[in-house]
């Protein structure tokens, strides 16, 4: 198989070659900075408020709610730290998920370290948070609520609608990671009653290194990043002016393809899934079945790690990831399939496959195939398949 | 990551599978860790391994230090097997990755654990041999905020 097959659309994604076709005068012809006065600074400026439309028009934002940052991670720490300092006089309290990304988890035991009290609400069995949960969570002195827009890992797609009208009612801030859904399905930050949202350009065929962060206007966030009165004195720094003009192209063209996109990319899904569970014997589909990112598919194979799994595919070809420990790390598997219920031996034997628009039919067909051989294979290996039949064959 | 003599051993794993009737099994590391390996001695009168098999839940580097700890104790004798240590195994793949370290540590004790096996099994003691753990644990490392 020399041809690559590409499953990996969760960690990253191609950087469209239109996007690319965007950016590249900004590197060697208008390489201006924003901040300069001649004719080449205005050029960069320009180009910089026009991504910033694009990107406030597609969320039903205004213009100047869109803040440049550097990515997801970036976007995460600065809205959950800024927001705990500028309201921690009304109160330290935060509720959050317990499958949140890490740049969310690590920023809050980051708070906790100083002073804040984080609730961690529970998820159920196909990952969709607790709602009954997190309003006995909420508190006088609760400030912030910030629950992600769609898993990275098993891609279900939480009750924003209901989770930003819980915090709305008890007037507490709602800030979303929607790194893995901004680009991918509709988002109106209005409706949804988000007063800040994080995204980044890579997940969406953009380019690495740049994302934004939506503050709703009367939002009271401090500076994160000090230095220069770029992004309305909130984010120092000269703009990546590249890189901020291909987040806006790769936007406008997420947004103008996002129905037929969608319709084709779940049709994979839907394919993919529906083989895998007639074809494979004992696997579990983790995740939401139908509130779900369209191009997410994750599976759980038992008797088998899940790294083993990933380089076995790997020499086919194919791209893919897995919650388990050994790709993570450290020795325990991922902390969303311990919050769904999995026990650990069948979290460690996870596979995610996220598709974008450019698999084809052919490709699942090809994937499935390997997939089956693999497991099989890893299974004949392994001696919790062989105790298992031995207990079949007793029964 | 791998070194090609690690992706060689876990590609086409040498004495993967069961010895029905073993001389002696053994069974180390837990799936909470995602690492269960077992190893089969065939061991004849005069002390000598004739055979040797494993099957192996865990990560590419598990499978190929199971893979090359077969081969080096296939052919020796009980007392040279309790030679074969995970520095050696680690040295015969040409080295692993820092984190996976405790793959190899995992083979020697399945060895000694299948050694006790047949020792508890004949009755018998052998020297330098003794009860082996259960489970090998890293600690977990706290990250740091």
């Amino acid at each position: 198989m020399d041809k690559i097959i590409y499953l990996d659309n969760a960690a990253t994604t191609r950087t469209s070659p239109q996007v690319v076709k965007a950016m590249l005068p900004f590197f060697t012809e208008k390489f201006g900075n924003a901040s300069s006065i001649y004719q080449m600074g205005a050029e960069s400026k320009q180009a910089i408020t026009r991504s910033r439309d694009i990107i406030a028009e597609s969320l039903h934002a205004k213009t100047e709610e869109i803040y440049f940052t550097a990515g997801g991670s970036e976007s995460d720490n600065w809205a959950l730290i800024a927001a705990a300092e500028s309201y921690g006089e009304k109160g330290k309290h935060i509720i959050t998920s317990k499958i949140e990304h890490h740049a969310i988890l690590h920023t809050c035991r980051y708070l906790e370290k100083r002073g804040y009290e984080i609730t961690y609400i529970d998820v159920d069995e196909d990952g969709m948070i607790k709602l009954e949960d997190l309003k006995k969570a909420i508190r006088p002195d609760t400030i912030l609520i910030s629950v992600m827009y769609a898993n990275n890992e098993i891609g279900t797609i939480q009750p924003i609608a209901e989770i930003g009208r819980i915090a709305r009612e008890n007037g507490i801030l709602f800030h979303t990671d929607a790194v893995q859904a901004y680009g991918h399905v509709p988002i109106d930050v209005d409706e949804l009653s988000i007063d800040m949202l994080s995204a980044s350009g890579h997940k969406f065929n953009g380019p690495k290194g740049v994302g934004f962060l939506y503050i709703r206007k009367g939002v009271k966030i401090r500076a994160f990043i000090h230095g220069g009165a770029q992004e309305r004195n909130r984010r120092a720094g000269t703009e990546n002016v590249p890189g901020i003009v291909g987040l806006g192209a790769a936007a406008e063209c997420a947004f103008a393809q996002m129905d037929e996109r969608m319709e084709k990319v779940s049709k994979l899904r839907d394919y993919l899934i529906e083989r895998i569970e007639k074809e494979i014997p004992y696997c579990r589909l983790n995740g939401d079945r139908i509130k779900r990112l369209p191009n997410n598919v994750n599976f759980s194979f038992r008797f088998i790690e899940g790294e083993s799994l990933l380089i076995m595919l790997d020499m086919k070809g194919i791209c893919a990831s897995s919650g388990s420990a050994c790709t993570s790390g450290s020795l325990d598997p991922s902390h969303v399939l311990l919050a769904i219920g999995l026990p650990h031996e069948i979290a460690h034997g996870s596979l995610r496959l996220t598709l974008s628009e450019e698999n084809t039919m052919e490709e699942m067909d090809y994937v499935i195939d390997a997939i089956k051989e693999v497991v099989d294979r890893l299974r004949q290996m392994s001696p919790l398949y062989e105790d298992f039949i031995k207990q079949e064959q007793k029964q | 990551m791998y070194s090609e003599k690690v992706m060689d051993h876990f590609t086409n794993p040498r004495n993967m599978g069961e010895i029905e009737n073993p001389s002696g099994v053994g069974t180390v590391g837990n799936a909470k860790c995602g690492d269960i390996m077992r190893i089969y001695l065939d061991i004849d009168e005069n002390h000598v391994i004739k055979d040797c098999k494993f099957k192996t839940f865990g990560c590419g580097a598990a499978v190929a230090t199971s893979s090359m700890a077969t081969e080096l104790v296939k052919g020796k004798t009980i007392e040279e097997a309790l030679t074969v240590t995970n520095k050696a195994v680690m040295e015969a793949l040409d080295g692993l990755p820092p984190v996976k370290v405790h793959c190899s540590l995992l083979a020697e004790e399945a060895i000694h654990a299948a050694l006790w096996d047949y020792a508890q099994k004949n009755s018998i003691e052998i020297e330098g041999l003794a009860e082996p753990k259960k489970d090998i644990h890293e600690d977990d490392e706290e990250e740091e905020y």
